[in-house]
């Protein structure tokens, strides 16, 4: 056990000054240094702001089709369930406005913001074929489940500027609002 | 071809085979059967003693869960084929270390690519810490067992393990690449077909996390990330990203679906609001023996044992309580006592054939004392009528009263 304290001992004093950290500490110079064109073939993350969007765009018209294709078999018809997760709630024109049940966190009108549905069915969705679906799919899917939720309207187009600025439902349904390090209670009591 | 349909197949089969190795073929099987632990123990076999062990399975067709067999293994260290696993995706991916690669970019100075064998040059530690997945002991489960899942106290809690795990500090990592002012959050992207994404404090990442390789001496396994990991200490299953490729240093928290989805909880005590962004886990402890569904106590001596944990640190002290919680003594700790790592607790009893109710709870270094499930539920603003029936929950570390009857025995008194 002493081993292992001992081991602790420089990985904290590595850990505390975390202002002006890299200029203190030696490099090994290991790993191989990335481009930004190389980053670009790897980096699909999309922040809550949306900045990282590719261009692109799509209808829930055109939306609809893409769903009756690619992800009816899992999500069912209109995305109200299948062999997996229910993705709406509510209807057209009537967002459900919560609070929601522990079996509805699945439809998108629980997320606090558009670009996590976008980031999550552009990375990992289908699950047959992750990342298969082009830019402009993922737009149009997005666009057709928003619609089905309640969210957007039928002739609302989404792309990499509209759609950061969806206001989503259950915006404010989040604590903390905006996440905070460390924590303001004990593990327990929080 | 319907790429759908393909897929589909392609998991199920996965999935069947998974399926074999988790329930066995032969002894595995009836092992795997809730009541079949004494009966093992009485007539071991050499099988049984190298490893025949196994864990309980339950699979959804998005997921697949084992839980370990916490009531079968002694000490502290989970042998890795007996490590819990929840898979949120449909298939493990197959990884070819030689071709994996570690990035970190985003707000660093010098964007960097690490190989196995740049991350296997650097400075390595070894530490013992437990991962527990989020949702381990949610009260619904108490109620979902089945022949597949193993006795109570494999299903209900045996979504947590604990290894000794192998790899280069995070710290040396960012140190490379050289983190920007401002850049305070990490989220970390997996490999696998899900794309698991979780958001990491920086602050965290500099204190204790590891990229780790190695776990219980051999290579991490498949179905825990290989060829590599996150391993963020103390703190729940999610942060742990499996198959670490990518970690992006960011100004702010991302929210990916994994977070704020699968990884928050609607709340009576917030107004519905959902809790996010949880971290460490509290102070937890189990009796995995005696416990429910294994062999009838006897009259006279009894060794109750068990595991204790802190996401906070080290586990200070573990009270047991036979009455139901009326009166506790305290337990031995059988060291190693290590921060965030499974603690092996040791109580001398002798039943006199009464009822009883077998309790633990866990104090740990923080003075950080584990709450019992009608405080909890309190706190969460769960009213007595819906406490009568087992809700869904994450982060839920109450303690874990087992029920002894005149005949010996034992069953689960979270909810009766």
């Amino acid at each position: 056990m002493r081993c292992s304290l001992k081991l602790l001992v420089p990985v904290m004093m590595l850990a505390v000054p975390a202002l002006g950290f890299a200029q203190q500490q030696p490099r090994l110079g290991l790993g191989t240094p990335l481009s930004q064109d190389e980053i670009k073939k790897f980096d699909f993350m999309i922040g809550p702001e949306g900045k990282e969007l590719p261009p692109g765009h799509g209808t829930p018209a055109e939306g609809a089709a893409i769903f009756a294709k690619r992800c009816q078999v899992c999500h069912g018809q209109n995305g109200q369930g299948g062999a997996v997760r229910r993705l709406v709630l509510g209807g057209p024109g009537n967002p459900h406005k919560g609070p929601f049940k522990d079996n509805e966190k699945s439809a998108l009108s629980y997320y606090p913001y558009a670009t996590i549905a976008w980031d999550y069915i552009h990375r990992a969705m289908p699950a047959s074929n992750p990342g298969s679906l082009t830019n402009d799919e993922v737009y149009s899917v997005v666009a057709f489940l928003f619609y089905r939720n309640g969210i957007i309207k039928e002739t609302d187009v989404l792309d990499q500027n509209s759609l950061p600025k969806v206001e989503m439902p259950n915006r404010h349904g989040f604590v903390p609002e905006i996440p905070v390090y460390p924590p303001e209670k004990k593990p327990s009591w929080f | 071809m319907d790429a759908n349909g393909s897929g589909r197949r392609r998991f199920l089969k996965q999935a069947a085979a998974l399926a074999g190795v988790a329930a066995g073929a032969g002894a595995g099987a009836e092992w795997a059967a809730r009541g079949q632990t004494a009966k093992a123990e009485a007539q071991p076999t050499v099988a049984h003693v190298h490893g025949e062990q196994r864990r309980g399975v339950r699979m959804g067709i998005d997921h697949i869960t084992f839980y370990t067999p916490l009531q079968d293994y002694a000490g502290i260290i989970t042998p890795a084929h007996l490590h819990f696993v929840q898979q949120h995706s449909s298939h493990l991916p197959e990884i070819d270390a030689s071709q994996h690669r570690l990035t970190i970019h985003g707000m660093v100075d010098r964007p960097v690519s690490f190989s196995m064998d740049d991350l296997k040059r650097m400075p390595s530690v070894s530490r013992i810490h437990f991962v527990e997945c989020h949702g381990n002991s949610s009260p619904i489960i108490h109620d979902q067992g089945n022949e597949n899942m193993g006795p109570p106290v494999q299903f209900i809690h045996g979504m947590a393990s604990c290894s000794e795990w192998t790899g280069v500090p995070l710290s040396v990592l960012l140190n490379e690449a050289g983190v920007q002012r401002g850049g305070d959050w990490l989220i970390s992207e997996g490999a696998d077909p899900g794309k698991f994404t979780h958001t990491l404090p920086l602050a965290k990442a500099l204190d204790d996390c590891l990229v780790a390789y190695g776990q219980n001496g051999e290579p991490v396994r498949p179905e825990q990330g290989y060829p590599i990991r996150l391993i963020v200490p103390g703190w729940e299953g999610p942060f742990n990203v499996k198959y670490l490729s990518h970690i992006k240093v960011t100004d702010q928290p991302y929210h990916n679906f994994n977070q704020s989805m699968n990884h928050s909880l609607v709340r009576n005590d917030l107004g519905g609001k959902s809790r996010w962004y949880w971290y460490a886990w509290g102070p937890k402890s189990v009796i995995t023996r005696p416990s429910a569904g294994l062999e009838p106590l006897r009259k006279g001596y009894v060794q109750i044992t068990g595991l204790a944990w802190s996401g906070g640190g080290a586990v200070r002290k573990v009270d047991i309580s036979t009455d139901g919680g009326k009166t506790w003594k305290e337990a031995k700790l059988q060291g190693p006592v290590l921060p965030k790592a499974h603690t092996r607790f040791t109580f001398d009893w002798a039943w006199n054939g009464d009822e009883a109710e077998l309790v633990s709870r866990c104090t740990d270094d923080q003075g950080d004392v584990q709450l019992s499930r009608a405080e909890l539920y309190k706190n969460w603003g769960i009213s007595d009528d819906e406490a009568k029936k087992p809700a869904r929950a994450i982060h839920f570390n109450a303690m874990q009263p087992w029920r002894v009857a005149r005949d010996g025995s034992v069953s689960d008194a979270m909810f009766s």
